[in-house]
């Protein structure tokens, strides 16, 4: 009990000594709070999120290896999956979908079908401001326009 | 506590702008490496690590050597060194603070560093040293700070904090034999081949880091009312002597087994660091002076008058630090890359710009130590004297 | 006085025993054989004898190389040829200054590739020939010994390779490495030079670059052994059959053939590394 009695004496040392339970300032605090938490929040109330991003998708091709929902929230995941299996355990088994083959590959499979880095990752890659590095090394195609 | 590091003279100002100063300019340089890549600096394929990672290595010594104050005050009960024990501490902490820094402006792809624990290799030994270098560094920032809180407080330190400043001990033997494994364990590279390289590395290190704490501590008597006490120094005096001794046997060592045996890939190096090899002799300044200054520091330690005297032992004490600082933090990781496998030599010379970075990261040290030694002498000297 | 002896050396003569004897009762426990002399083929093709070489039961597939120095002395330019179809194909920049040069496959002069090698009084067409150095996918690779991510790793076949996404550039593996064979990406090898040309002059799509700030080196061609093709290098030299690819491991492959028949030598056997890559001189 003491102890801990000494703890709070010490901490309350650091935030320097404070008289009694009044907030300076707090006229001025407790709106600018309210401003900055309606600023910071607006996106998500004011329901204006900005134009849902449009990604091409490859046309001759009905299926992906995996369904939409799935490759549209977990593509990083699958591609991890398929860089260990290649890389480290040299596993380069095709995938099979309907009469279709797939490398596993983001430089020469994927991109075989979305063969616009522009229209298909950029699209939501911009509008969820993430900046995955794999063109850094992976070489992307040739943009047609 | 911490407010006191926030009320100082001018010098004391003057002294932490200086070092913020220095650590814009570094930061600076490194925006440039970081979007150039490493090629900013003067390593090379054949040289790959440079300053950064030999800074690190004399550091890790620097930060094991607080050891040699801990341990008499902690296992033999040696209450003289009371004083000096927190300098030590803080002094570990600052020097780890730099090592880490440096092994991150030393990384290729720094945002990658944390891979190292999300891909835990534990027959690698830079993953152990990781493991080691932020466990001493938490040990003694949780043995510092608890003993000076208490004392700040008045009271006794609880009892918790012993088990970790007894674990403390063997752990900062162990940051820096980790340190030369990360050398030692190449077959291919000659110079680092040797089983003596941890022994060398310690005795190096429990010259060079208490020989820095002691100078510091002169400086202090001068400027500030903190004075570790007669005995306090004239038994560091000692300890950093032996230790020198040591260090310098043990050179003797690494001469004698390379030329006697006549092994050319253990002459290789010795001769590229003291006489030149095919012409490359870029180093040998640097080593002879090394040697020049270490005979220099001897002489200091060994004669009563200019050890008895603050002066002469500061020079003696200079000369000692920048002595160990030539050999290991420049002459034992450069030149272990020369010459390369397919024996050519590569000479490497730091770019302005790697100089800059290294200068910052020892500022930021600097900086650290300040800050933390203006927060235990306010302590100790409020406590103490009435 | 007496008695005290007797016992002191019932004792001594009992542990020199047990000494001699645990480690092969301990090996028969562990192992479920009793090793020394028996013959096992080692390491495939580990020469008898060699530094400490352990005598393993071999597992799996060991891919080596054996690459004949008198057939790149005859045939001129064959060695540029083969730096050429590996640099091309693996996206290899070209940096002009040899301190941040890249390379996976070069030549050398006798001297610098055997460093360990007596250089005194040899014939004087062997300082003449070029030796093609690269890789030697030890079979104890220190630089896999010593990666803090397992960035560089030994796969299934013997192979040791670099896994980019993973390197932290920590440079650990080239001071480890005791053949020089590593390169660091000293800046973007994507950049250009100091003629405005870029350092890939034609970039083979089908295979990544690199990014600034990771270690490579050969990969023995893992991605066109993978699809059935030949090393790029073993490609360029053709019908030459200057080198020669495949699993040391089986007896009947056409390298372990060439090796039975042949003397060879490999780069520092002393450090135990145990090169996979072998040497007709």
């Amino acid at each position: 009990m003491v102890k801990k009695r000494e703890n709070q004496d010490f901490v309350l040392s650091l935030l320097q000594e404070r008289k009694g339970d009044a907030m300076y300032d707090g006229g001025k605090i407790i709106p600018g709070l309210v401003i900055f938490v309606g600023l910071m929040t607006y996106p998500i109330w004011s329901g204006n999120a900005g134009t849902t991003p449009k990604p091409v998708k490859p046309t001759g091709h009905e299926k992906c290896v995996k369904h939409k929902e799935f490759m549209r929230t977990s593509h990083m995941v699958l591609l991890n999956e398929w860089r260990d299996e290649v890389v480290r355990d040299g596993n380069r088994e095709q995938i099979h979908i309907g009469d279709k083959v797939y490398d596993k590959s983001l430089q020469n499979g994927c991109m075989h079908c979305h063969t616009s880095k522009k229209k298909f990752c950029d699209e939501c890659h911009n509008y969820t401001a993430v900046k995955p590095y794999c063109w850094e090394c992976h070489i992307q195609p040739k943009e047609t326009i | 506590m911490i407010e006191k590091a926030l009320k100082g003279s001018s010098l004391y100002w003057t002294w932490i702008c200086v070092l913020l100063g220095i650590m814009g300019i570094g930061a600076f340089c490194y925006v440039q490496q970081y979007n150039y890549g490493l090629g900013y600096t003067g390593m090379s394929r054949d040289v790959s690590w440079g300053l950064y990672i030999s800074q690190f290595t004399f550091l890790v010594g620097v930060a094991a050597g607080g050891v040699m104050v801990v341990l008499p005050y902690y296992i033999h009960d040696y209450k003289t060194f009371g004083r000096i024990t927190i300098l030590g501490e803080f002094l570990a902490i600052a020097s780890v603070a730099m090592c880490l820094m440096f092994i991150m402006a030393d990384l290729g792809q720094p945002l990658r560093a944390l891979n190292v624990l999300l891909h835990p290799t534990l027959n690698s030994m830079l993953f152990w040293d990781m493991i080691v270098l932020n466990g001493y560094l938490a040990l003694n920032i949780i043995v510092g700070t608890v003993v000076l809180q208490a004392e700040y407080k008045g009271t006794s330190p609880p009892a918790w904090y012993k088990p970790f400043a007894y674990l403390s001990i063997p752990w900062a033997i162990s940051i820096h034999t980790v340190t030369a494994f990360l050398y030692c364990g190449l077959p291919g590279r000659h110079f680092w081949l040797t089983a003596i390289l941890a022994p060398r590395f310690l005795a190096s290190a429990f010259a060079a880091g208490p020989a820095l704490l002691l100078f510091i501590a002169l400086i202090l008597k001068r400027t500030t009312k903190f004075d570790i006490g007669k005995e306090a120094q004239n038994k560091l005096v000692t300890i950093i002597t032996y230790a020198a001794i040591l260090n310098f046997f043990f050179l003797g060592l690494e001469f004698f087994v390379g030329y006697y045996s006549n092994l050319p890939g253990h002459m290789h190096t010795l001769d590229y660091l003291f006489w030149g090899l095919h012409g490359y002799d870029q180093l040998v300044p640097f080593m002879r002076f090394s040697l020049f200054l270490g005979a220099v520091a001897l002489v200091v330690l060994f004669t009563p008058q200019l050890k008895k005297n603050d002066k002469t032992l500061g020079v003696g004490l200079v000369c000692l630090f920048f002595a160990l600082w030539i050999d290991k933090g420049l002459g034992l990781v450069l030149g272990g890359f020369v010459p390369n496998p397919l024996e050519y030599v590569t000479e490497y010379t730091p770019s302005l710009g790697e100089m800059c970075i290294t200068l910052a990261v020892w500022a930021t040290g600097f900086l650290i130590l300040t800050l933390l030694y203006k927060i235990a002498i306010s302590v100790k000297l409020e406590k103490e004297l009435p | 006085m007496d008695k005290k002896r007797r016992d002191f050396l019932k004792i001594a003569g009992l542990s020199a025993i047990a000494g001699v004897a645990a480690p092969t009762a301990l090996n028969t426990l562990f192992k479920g054989e009793v090793i020394a002399s028996d013959h096992g083929g080692g390491h495939g093709a580990e020469p008898q004898g060699q530094g400490h070489a352990k005598i393993e039961v071999p597992t799996g597939k060991r891919f080596g190389m054996v690459i004949d120095v008198n057939k790149f002395h005859r045939y001129e330019g064959l060695a540029e040829k083969c730096t050429n179809a590996c640099h091309s194909i693996h996206n290899v920049p070209k940096f002009t200054d040899p301190k941040v040069e890249l390379k996976w496959i070069w030549k050398e002069p006798y001297e610098h590739a055997f460093t360990e090698h007596s250089h005194y009084k040899k014939n004087d067409e062997l300082h003449n020939m070029p030796f093609m150095v690269m890789c030697n996918h030890c079979d104890a690779a220190p630089c896999v010994r010593v990666c803090p991510t397992q960035a560089t790793f030994k796969n299934k076949d013997g192979m040791v390779l670099m896994d980019f996404h993973r390197c932290i550039g920590c440079r650990f593996c080239m001071a480890a490495c005791p053949y020089g064979s590593r390169s660091f990406n000293w800046s973007d090898p994507r950049g250009k030079d100091k003629d405005g040309k870029p350092l890939i002059a034609k970039e083979n799509t089908k295979f990544p670059t690199r990014t600034r700030g990771v270690v490579e080196k050969c990969n023995f061609c893992a991605e066109r052994i993978a699809v059935g093709q030949e090393p790029a290098c073993v490609e360029a030299c053709g019908a030459t059959k200057a080198m020669i690819f495949g699993d040391l491991n089986d007896a009947h492959s056409e390298i372990s053939q060439v090796l039975k028949k042949q003397y060879t030598i490999q780069r520092k056997p002393a450090l135990g590394t145990k090169p996979s890559v072998f040497y007709i001189i």
